[in-house]
């Protein structure tokens, strides 16, 4: 960022388009160079920095999903080769807390952008429906921590669930009837008993502070 | 109409009966009125036969006194029990009143009843038979099926609510009604201020017993559910503190006496009570769970040990006046985790059911003997006591709540609304917790000690009734959010999905939260805990276990609704095997059951099987009787219409295949596959082979081989999709070279076989399947030909 005239009017274009406060945006910018090393940008390897993340089992999908065209909004699909800080942002305020006080429809809105997020995370390969593969991928992924389950344990687990979805989204089907994949309505319906406010959103302030309580 | 006249009868009925029993009780009583100067119970028996020399042998005795406590103890319980009954038996009762209601007006009416027939004060509930044998069952049951994870996340507000919540509570009111103690018009100038704070720590104590009574009814959300329990939960331990710490400066006599480093000391012991109860407890919890450890060849004591060490840790406690209540908890809390994947599965269930029974006894014992205690003659009665009393109450409690509510929503995400708060205040429900508290003031220092327990009883009163009756309509009025638990595989998976998606998204901002805090317990946990207190360690996933315990719930039901016995095969061939599977033995159930257990995927094939050929409509909210139900009926349609595919593959990606074939040929592939599962990968497969011979060998009846070879409701691939690669259309001739296409008539009830192949080429797999098919084919070849000959004859 230039002279500081020009950064705090970025800042502030920062602001208006990702909803983050200046603070959370300057805390978050020192975290961006930390983890680009002072580049403008990153690349996936960068993320190799974080020690934490190498334990966590849906670790490729986390950072796969940073550089998701359609999470970045600049594409129906494919992977971005590295995402500037703006991206960092983008990505960053899905996580958001629902602002409850904006309205209903503006409630709404978040909530679907935050299903909107998790379903490009199942749907890898980008065409709107998530398939029993890309399903299997998931749990796999989940239960790849314990050494113990078993491959089958993961595949009819997804399969139940698959079922499951089937059977919520579609209820009876007929016999001719294919169910391809959970589309995004699926998933929304799928999700509605789920709370997913008090769930999807990490507090971005006083990131020193140890927060032990919700 | 008539369904209602018998059910009113029948609750006249149980009314009878209970009257019945109460005036049973009110005889014993007057039998234990009258032998009350025998105290010597054994001897009186022998010294009265030996001393009277003109006796004969009687032929009828009557000794009452022998029995007396044992007896008095069951007809209360009973007396109980029956009134529970009653109260449900009415159905529309529930609606209107929590179950304490009911019990409180049962025990004032036997109360009332007792005092009637010999103007003496029924026996009162005394404090420490309350404290040491009708409260813990009651912590315990609330501790070991608390919901752990939401009471952890809320952990730091339920503190913050639950400690200071009591504080601001308990001296408030004790202050305002010491100011109103002054006034001389009200004649209670006698009353000093340690008293009033006395009688302030001891109301303003929220009972478990009574807030879950009352919020049964009342679904709300799982936040809110959990800071009232929470509350609940720990501000008992928080006032008896209190209460012991005044009741030892009140026994100091003098109030100048008291010095700062009293007060200090009063509040070092209040962190230490409360700490040490909880360190008791996970002592006591580790111990235990290391103890099951070794209890596999005698599951019977497994129940034992877990009462017996919670009850332990809360004697422990409360042997050095630290907190039992909160011992309690955290050794149930603790125990839960490890105790539960060592002990067997009966043991589970026994220690479920005994807890909930145990609970549930003691609850309605305490709210009987709380009605019971209403009437009598120790009460004094004095308006402006018990009217301030109540109203400072509820305004202190509105105080604390609003008060302490506005500061923690400032460090939640996910504050509490205005309506969430209101729900709390409301649900500030005393109960026989302060009301015992009341009865075991020492009354050398507190002359007034009748208008206390008065006092108390109005509140309780006031509470439990008013309030419990309106909170249910109240929720809905305010249309708070109400909590949606459905167990379901779906949200197990996104749940676990969201935690590590936010872990990880905080890793990658440098933030430390207490999601980290909880990965790091359970990396602990796993590396160390884990493997000193679980028998064979077998890591578990909450996907897996949770998968399995619906699995397991299902194939259990179908066994125990005798779904094994009702399969309908009638044919001249089968009628032996029909013979062989109603005659079940249950050794061939453990053994199924065993398999089970072990095996997940014998789950589906077995229930589907049985279930295929048994039209039985099942009709179940649960979820994972849905997903059968469905099967089953695509199953159904796919046998009629002859073919059907509910499952489809989009192009591009992995494909799996579902080929069917019928099962007289010998050469596709016949691996199991359940309706949606495709179960193995195109290696090898371990889960089939031992699947199929272990079923085959353990039980080793006709009807077990016919388990294995029922095959699982299949769905053919929808020839008219266009969607599918190359290696669908090698297969579809394939299939037509079997002889299926376009021939359904021949196999009116033919049976399916799905293969799930995932391959990237069509020719490599086909020949794998074949090779593991042609193995599992060579053995049961025979058997299968027998079976499908059977089955096609039985058709006609």
């Amino acid at each position: 960022m230039g002279a500081t005239h020009s950064a705090s009017e970025e800042v502030r274009e920062l602001e208006g388009k990702t909803g983050f406060s200046s603070d959370q945006i300057e805390q978050l910018h020192r975290r961006f160079k930390q983890l680009s090393g002072d580049q403008p940008t990153i690349r996936k390897e960068n993320f190799n920095n974080v020690p934490d993340l190498e334990l966590n089992p849906i670790r490729s999908k986390i950072v796969r999903a940073f550089f998701d065209n359609r999470n970045l909004r600049k594409g129906p699909s494919g992977l971005a080769d590295e995402i500037n800080f703006e991206d960092f942002l983008t990505i960053m305020s899905y996580f958001r807390p629902i602002d409850t006080t904006l309205g209903e429809e503006q409630v709404e809105l978040s909530r679907k952008e935050k299903l909107r997020f998790l379903f490009h995370m199942y749907d890898s390969d980008s065409d709107g429906r998530i398939t029993l593969e890309e399903y299997r991928n998931v749990v796999e992924e989940l239960l790849s921590g314990n050494p113990h389950i078993e491959k089958e344990s993961a595949r009819s687990i997804a399969d139940g669930a698959m079922m499951e979805a089937a059977s919520v989204c579609v209820g009876q089907m007929e016999p001719d009837q294919v169910y391809e994949g959970i589309t995004f309505e699926d998933f929304l319906k799928i999700w509605q008993g789920i709370d997913i406010e008090t769930k999807m959103h990490v507090r971005f302030l006083n990131m020193e502070t140890i927060a032990l309580c919700h | 109409m008539g369904s209602e006249t018998l059910v009113a009868f029948r609750s006249w009925n149980s009314l009878l009966l209970l009257v019945v029993f109460t005036c049973a009780e009110a005889s014993s009583d007057a039998n234990e009125s009258s032998n009350s100067t025998a105290q010597q119970a054994p001897d009186a028996r022998f010294a009265a036969s030996s001393s009277d020399p003109d006796e004969r042998i009687s032929v009828f005795e009557l000794d009452y006194d022998y029995v007396q406590i044992p007896y008095e103890v069951t007809l209360w319980i009973l007396l109980a029990s029956l009134a529970k009954i009653g109260f449900h038996l009415y159905h529309r009762l529930p609606h209107l009143m929590p179950e304490s209601c009911l019990l409180i007006i049962v025990g004032a009416l036997v109360g009332s009843i007792i005092f009637g027939t010999h103007h003496k004060s029924p026996p009162v509930m005394d404090s420490s038979i309350y404290f040491l044998y009708l409260l813990p069952p009651i912590v315990l049951e609330s501790g070991y099926f608390m919901p752990t994870r939401p009471f952890f996340e809320n952990i730091g507000s339920i503190l913050w609510w639950a400690g200071l919540g009591a504080l601001i509570n308990a001296f408030g009111i004790g202050l305002s009604l010491f100011f109103i103690c002054q006034i001389k018009a009200f004649g209670l100038s006698d009353i000093n201020l340690l008293q009033n704070l006395l009688f302030g720590s001891l109301i303003s104590a929220v009972d478990p017993v009574a807030v879950l009574a009352v919020f049964e009814e009342a679904r709300v959300n799982e936040q809110l559910y959990m800071m009232i329990f929470g509350e609940a939960l720990l501000n008992d331990g928080i006032s008896v503190v209190l209460y012991n710490i005044l009741i030892a400066f009140t026994k100091m006599h003098k109030f100048e006496d008291i010095e700062p480093v009293d007060i200090l000391a009063g509040c070092a012991r209040f962190i230490i009570v409360g700490c040490g109860g909880v360190f008791f407890g996970i002592i006591f919890g580790f111990i235990s769970a290391f103890i099951t450890r070794f209890t596999q060849n005698i599951s019977a004591i497994e129940p034992l040990i877990v009462f017996m060490f919670s009850y332990l840790s809360y004697l422990a406690a409360e042997t050095l006046y630290l907190s039992g209540i909160l011992a309690i908890t955290a050794c149930a809390v603790t125990m839960k985790k490890y105790v539960e994947e060592n002990v067997s599965q009966t043991s589970y269930t026994t220690i479920k059911y005994f807890m909930k029974m145990l609970s549930s006894v003691s609850e309605t014992l305490i709210f009987i003997f709380m009605g019971v205690s209403t009437i009598g003659k120790n009460h004094e009665w004095n308006w402006a006591f018990i009217c301030f009393t109540l109203v400072f109450c509820q305004i202190w409690r509105a105080i604390s709540v609003f008060a302490l509510f506005y500061v923690s929503n400032q460090f939640r995400t996910f504050p509490f609304s205005i309506k969430d708060q209101f729900i709390i205040f409301y649900s500030g429900v005393r109960g026989a917790g302060s009301f015992s508290l009341a009865f075991l003031l020492p009354l050398s220092l507190f002359p007034r000690k009748k208008l206390f327990v008065t006092a108390t009883l109005v509140v309780t009163y006031f509470t439990v009734f008013f309030q419990g009756i309106t909170i249910g309509p109240l929720v809905r009025y305010l249309d708070v959010r109400k909590t949606n638990k459905k167990e379901s595989i779906n949200e197990e998976l996104h749940t676990r999905l969201m935690d590590h998606l936010k872990a990880g998204i905080e890793d990658v901002c440098g933030q430390w939260s207490h999601y980290q805090v909880r990965d790091k317990f359970k990396k602990f946990d796993h590396r160390y805990l884990r493997k000193i207190l679980i028998r064979r360690n077998l890591p578990k996933s909450s996907i897996v276990s949770l998968y399995k315990k619906l699995e397991m719930k299902q194939a259990i039901e179908m066994v125990e609704t005798g779904a094994l016995t009702s399969v309908s095969f009638s044919t001249p061939h089968q009628a032996k095997s029909v013979q062989g599977i109603k005659r079940l033995s249950p050794e061939d159930v453990e053994s199924m059951r065993d398999i089970l257990t072990r095996n997940m995927y014998q789950v589906r094939q077995r229930t589907l099987s049985y279930n295929k050929y048994n039209l039985k409509p099942q009709t179940s909210e649960k979820q994972a009787k849905e997903i059968l139900i469905r099967r089953q009926n695509t199953l159904r349609e796919s046998m009629r219409k002859g073919h059907s595919l509910p499952w489809g593959k989009s192009a591009g990606t992995k494909n799996v295949r579902y080929l069917s074939f019928p099962y007289k040929n010998p050469q596709p592939a016949k691996r199991e596959a359940n309706a949606a599962e495709c179960t193995d990968d195109d290696d090898s497969d371990p889960g089939f082979q031992p699947l199929m011979f272990s079923a085959h060998t353990r039980a080793g009846s006709l009807q077990e081989r016919r388990l294995t070879q029922e095959m699982i409701p299949m769905k053919r691939l929808h020839r008219g999709e266009k969607a599918y690669n190359l290696s669908y259309q090698t297969n579809t001739s394939w299939e037509e070279r079997a002889g299926w296409g376009g021939r359904p008539a021949i196999w009116p009830k033919p049976l399916f076989y799905a293969v799930d192949e995932e391959y990237e080429s069509g020719g490599q797999t086909e020949e794998e399947t074949s090779a593991t098919v042609s193995r599992w084919t060579a053995e049961h070849r025979d058997s299968r030909k027998y079976k499908s000959h059977s089955l096609l004859l039985q058709r006609k």
